[in-house]
């Protein structure tokens, strides 16, 4: 060390800067930043958020839109584009996993752990940097519809009640994405299970056709899907829904109860488990 | 006074299930020297120093570093030590710069301070003008100084290292023993891992052996070369056929003599300095004309034999217990 900086050592006694207590906010953004530099290295990360889901409103509207009546302003687009929203806020839990399993196998995470820092900064700078990206998706894709005749027909407090919604279960994915991170070893078993499961929950639901012309095992699965409460609250919220079956299940018939509710659910019952298996994986 | 002992290891002992890891390690180190932790893959190096950098929690024992208990006040501890870990952990997509950046805000660092000291570190390491580049284009050589540059960005008393030149090039690891070398003259305690014995014999004050989860012995590396028995008097003849002549000349001075007749080698119990300049003025004086004579000391490769009955490099398929961790 040279001299100007004050951590010149006299007869083998070290001088050091002063290590400042910071809270486990600042922590949490110094390496969500670190996440957002990634992104900036590496914009094809956020492919998931925007190209895939893009090409998903543009295939499925003009590959299904001609033989899917919906009886609302927009039509199937506009019905479409809540479904592939909450798709898309379910996949952040896949953002999380990934990420994070990368980090423990690289080290990254010991690297964080040995520093005088409260260990969930880890968890939370996470969860911070994956909800940014989620957002950026819903920006992409509300853009997306504008151009393809989606509109929001209500006022400015339920357009954004229905945003918060989506935000909401994006956080609520953040702990299911924790605990399969924690709980795998590699990033490939990572987008195996995901994909495995992930994916077909986010197809058994309203999310890409109305649950009507289904058959009644099937539609009863559908409609309890929590993936239906939230697209149809969104639906709702923004004005993109249809009327009702009039014996549909009762995640329908109140959508905004059921989605925070299942927030919650979803949150107390796996964030336990998700820092169970994270604590187990990094302290031994 | 405590604080005279940078480390200390109480009767560490850690438990994966039914494996034991780490079975009741004690030593110390005093401040501003250099232990190296000495032994094959799976004799529990990385378990050690993971419990004693608070990363796991050691079934039984303790230990303090800088003073600071690792399981009464670990965040004490994480306040007065660095730890480079065995894979270079720097960030690939984050530059030099970036790197030193996130670990010196995470220590609560000053922004103008990590700044200037991260310019320092990068000059000092050799990294000056790679620090505005990603990680990912850096060398083996290169990572290893830029993680050990990010573990020194709070000035940390104590560091632990563990196998620090693992997969480096022979240069690249002189090169960061150089490195090394320049912090415990600064004053640093160092606490390194390492299955090289030349790495142990060129850096550390004091060397514990440890295999299967026990120290099986410590000392300084003279100290060990002497355990594992007394130094050899090694005579090379340049013709072969004049082995059969020097041996008996050789039989006349010393107690035992052994021929190695393809390498044109007589080995005996060395007797010090004096006896074997005498047998090289006999030698001088006889027509048998020599290759080399001298005294050979054990090397720590032949200490590792004696004490563990095998070869360091041997083990290597034998590394799950420190895998698992």
């Amino acid at each position: 060390m040279n001299d100007q900086t004050g951590t010149t050592t006299r007869s083998g006694q070290i001088s050091r800067p002063d290590i400042r207590q910071t809270g486990l906010l600042r922590q949490s953004f110094a390496i969500a930043r670190r996440n957002f530099i990634h992104i900036k290295r590496m914009p094809e990360m956020l492919m998931d958020v925007t190209i895939q889901p893009v090409m998903f409103v543009l295939l499925f509207a003009f590959v299904f839109g001609s033989s899917i009546a919906i009886p609302i302003e927009g039509g199937y687009k506009a019905f479409l584009l809540a479904g592939i929203m909450a798709q898309t806020v379910a996949f952040s839990s896949f953002i999380v996993a990934v990420g994070l399993t990368a980090d423990l196998e690289k080290g990254i995470v010991d690297r964080m752990r040995s520093l005088p820092i409260n260990p969930a900064a880890v968890l939370v700078g996470r969860s911070f940097s994956s909800v940014a990206h989620s957002s950026i998706g819903l920006v992409v894709m509300s853009l997306t519809g504008l151009t393809i005749g989606w509109a929001i027909h209500t006022d400015v407090f339920r357009a954004a009640l229905g945003y918060l919604l989506l935000v909401g279960w994006a956080f609520a994915m953040i702990w299911v994405g924790i605990w399969v991170g924690s709980a795998m070893r590699s990033v490939e078993a990572v987008n195996g299970v995901m994909f495995a499961t992930i994916f077909p929950i986010t197809f058994l639901a309203n999310t890409f056709a109305p649950t009507d012309s289904m058959p009644d095992w099937l539609r009863t699965i559908a409609e309890w899907n929590p993936i239906s409460a939230l697209t149809q609250a969104v639906r709702e919220l923004w004005g993109n829904d249809m009327p009702l079956h009039a014996d549909a299940e009762l995640p329908l018939q109140y959508p905004i109860v059921f989605t925070i509710g299942w927030i919650v659910v979803i949150t107390a019952v796996v964030a336990p488990l998700a820092i169970r298996t994270f604590r187990a994986r990094t302290a031994d | 006074m405590t604080r005279s002992f940078a480390i200390e290891a109480e009767g560490l002992v850690k438990h994966f299930g039914d494996t034991v890891a780490v079975d009741g390690v004690s030593f110390v180190v005093p401040e501003g020297s250099v232990l190296g932790l000495l032994g094959p893959n799976g004799a529990g190096k990385t378990t050690t120093v993971r419990m004693m950098t608070t990363l796991t929690r050691p079934t039984a024992g303790t230990g303090r570093v800088a003073g600071h208990d690792i399981l009464g006040d670990p965040a004490a501890v994480r306040r007065s030590m660095g730890l480079t870990g065995q894979a270079a952990t720097v960030d690939e997509l984050l530059t030099g710069r970036e790197n030193l950046r996130l670990i010196g805000s995470l220590y609560g660092l000053d922004p103008a301070y990590i700044r200037r000291a991260s310019d320092e570190l990068l000059e000092r390491f050799s990294l000056a003008d790679a620090g505005d580049r990603t990680a990912k284009t850096y060398s083996g050589g290169m990572r290893r100084r830029l993680d050990l540059a990010v573990s020194l960005i709070a000035t940390p008393p104590v560091l632990f290292l563990d196998e620090p030149t693992t997969g480096l090039d022979p240069r690249s690891r002189v090169e960061l023993w150089e490195v090394l070398r320049e912090l415990v003259a600064d004053g640093t305690t160092l606490l390194l891992t390492t299955q090289y014995l030349e790495e142990a014999d060129q850096l550390a004050d004091n060397i514990v052996v440890i295999d299967r989860g026990t120290v099986i012995a410590e000392g300084t590396p003279l100290q060990l070369k002497d355990q594992s028995g007394a130094a050899a008097l090694v005579v090379t003849v340049s013709r072969p056929e004049d082995l059969e002549i020097a041996e008996q000349m050789l039989r006349d001075h010393v107690a035992e003599v052994h021929a190695d007749r393809g390498a044109r080698q007589l080995t005996a119990p060395a007797e010090g300095l004096g006896h074997m300049t005498r047998i090289a003025g006999l030698f001088a004086e006889s027509r048998i004309e020599l290759d080399d004579i001298g005294l050979k000391r054990p090397s720590l490769d032949d200490v590792f034999l004696h004490l563990t009955g095998h070869r360091a490099e041997d083990d290597l398929a034998d590394d799950q217990t420190e895998e698992a961790s």
